[in-house]
Order: C-alpha cells, then sequence, then structure tokens
C-alpha cells in the first residue's frame, strides 16, 4: 500500500490525537487515585513503611487477581490498624475495597481477589488508629483484562 | 441468578489468646456495571457491596466492596479469640439481601 502526502498527513494527526486523548485519560485516573488517597488519609499523602502489599507481577487473568495485604503493629485496643484501603489506578473506577479491623483481628491481614483492567499499580493504604497514614504500591501486569466486553 | 451459598472455613478448635484464620467464599457474579449484554444494554450493577464478621456480637473485621472485586468474592482475614463461642459472618448485596452463615469455636 502506498500512501498519498495528504493520508499520510491525516494518519499522522489521528494517532497523535489518540495520543494525547489517551494520556488524558490515563492521567484523569492517577488523579482520581491520588484524590481518594488524600481523602482516606485525611488530606496529605501516607508515607511508606509498616504495610506490605503483596500481588503478583504478572497476572495471566485480570478477572482474578490475588492480593494480600498485611500491616505491621501490635493489634491492641489503644493502638490498632483502623482500616486498609486498595486502589487499582487503571481501572474505570479506581477503588477496590476498604478493610476494617478491630483489635478482635489479631493482625492486620487480609487476602482477596480482585479485577484488574490493564497492567497497572495497585495501591494499598493504612490508617492507624492514631491517625497516620502508609502506603504501599505494587506494579502488576495484567495480560487478560478483567472488565469484559 | 443462583441463591448466593456462603462457604466459610473456621477451625473447629482454638487454644485461648490464638489469632486464627478465617476464610470466606460466596457465590456471587459480582456484576460490575461496566459490562454490556448483546444487544449493547449496560447489565446493571450487583455486587457485595459490604461483609463483616463478628464474634460473640463483638465486630472483628469489616469490609466494604467495589465493582473491582472478583466474581464470587473470598476474603481471608483472622481473629484473636479468648474464649468459645460463635462467629456470625454477613454479606449485603446492592439489592438489599442479606446472608449470613454462622460457625462454632471452642476455645480450650
Amino acid at each position: 500500500m502506498t500512501l498519498t502526502r495528504r493520508e499520510a498527513l491525516g494518519l499522522t494527526a489521528g494517532a497523535a490525537a489518540f495520543l494525547t486523548l489517551g494520556s488524558k485519560v490515563a492521567f484523569a485516573a492517577a488523579a482520581e487515585t491520588e484524590e481518594a488517597i488524600k481523602a482516606f488519609a485525611g488530606g496529605s499523602m501516607p508515607g511508606t513503611g509498616k504495610i506490605t502489599l503483596d500481588a503478583p507481577e504478572i497476572a495471566e487473568n485480570g478477572n482474578t487477581v490475588p492480593v494480600a495485604v498485611s500491616v505491621e503493629s501490635p493489634m491492641t485496643a489503644d493502638n490498632f490498624v483502623e482500616s486498609v484501603m486498595i486502589l487499582a489506578e487503571g481501572n474505570p473506577n479506581p477503588a477496590v475495597a476498604t478493610f476494617h479491623f478491630t483489635a478482635m483481628s489479631g493482625e492486620a491481614a487480609a487476602k482477596t481477589r480482585i479485577r484488574l483492567a490493564k497492567t497497572q499499580n495497585v495501591i494499598a493504604v493504612a490508617k492507624m488508629s492514631d491517625g497516620s497514614t502508609f502506603m504501599d504500591k505494587k506494579e502488576v501486569k495484567v495480560t487478560i483484562g478483567g472488565c469484559g466486553g | 441468578m443462583a441463591a448466593p451459598k456462603p462457604r466459610v472455613k473456621v477451625p473447629k478448635k482454638a487454644s485461648k489468646g490464638e489469632v486464627i484464620t478465617l476464610k470466606t467464599l460466596i457465590s456471587h457474579p459480582m456484576e460490575s456495571g461496566q459490562r454490556k449484554d448483546k444487544q449493547g444494554n449496560i447489565i446493571p450493577r450487583q455486587i457485595i457491596n459490604k461483609f463483616s464478621c463478628e464474634y460473640n456480637g463483638q465486630l472483628v473485621f469489616s469490609c466494604e466492596m467495589d465493582p473491582a472485586v472478583s466474581a464470587n468474592p473470598y476474603l481471608e482475614f483472622s481473629a484473636k479469640v479468648e474464649e468459645s463461642g460463635s462467629f456470625k459472618f454477613t454479606w449485603v448485596d446492592d439489592d438489599g439481601s442479606v446472608y449470613t452463615e454462622e460457625k462454632e469455636l471452642t476455645v480450650e
């Protein structure tokens, strides 16, 4: 197939428009995620440490990706992990789940299975009973997206 | 949709003060509200949006779920037990249905 000058220009412009649009969408999702984290953490971005997010490096099927979170804490009545929020940056809606622990939980650890639409960062944010917050991030490569057509 | 069936794994016995692991699963499609049927109409969202676990009436663990949780939601968490009693697990559906399951535990 040979391209005329006009067709070639049109294609380039189209591709450029597509790319800008694409990156805007990605940016919106990241901003939404950041907002959700801030809302959860009470205004500021949480620090790292204490919380560990465990997710596979490569998920073949985005429909069920096992994730595990655990937070270091003595889990006593006056010093425990209140809640842990899980977010997926690249999903149509970044919220995944929020776990609430109590002193009766014994340890602040939970596992579940989530859907991921594409390769993206999964984020876990922990909120302690004293108000401090921590987060961890893991990139998961997804071979087949989990959002259906 | 077949009626959601909860399945829960709780040890039968534990020692006092032990931290035990609880595993729960409920059969549920967790329709995300993002998918379309063959005619292109959006299939309405229907998910389990809340889960909680109580031991002898005291809250142990609870969870809010969004459509990004997989079908047949699986949850694994832990509980510290000091005395014998019963666990009560509750799932709340978008349509208002509530599914519950109870399990006894003996603490020695």
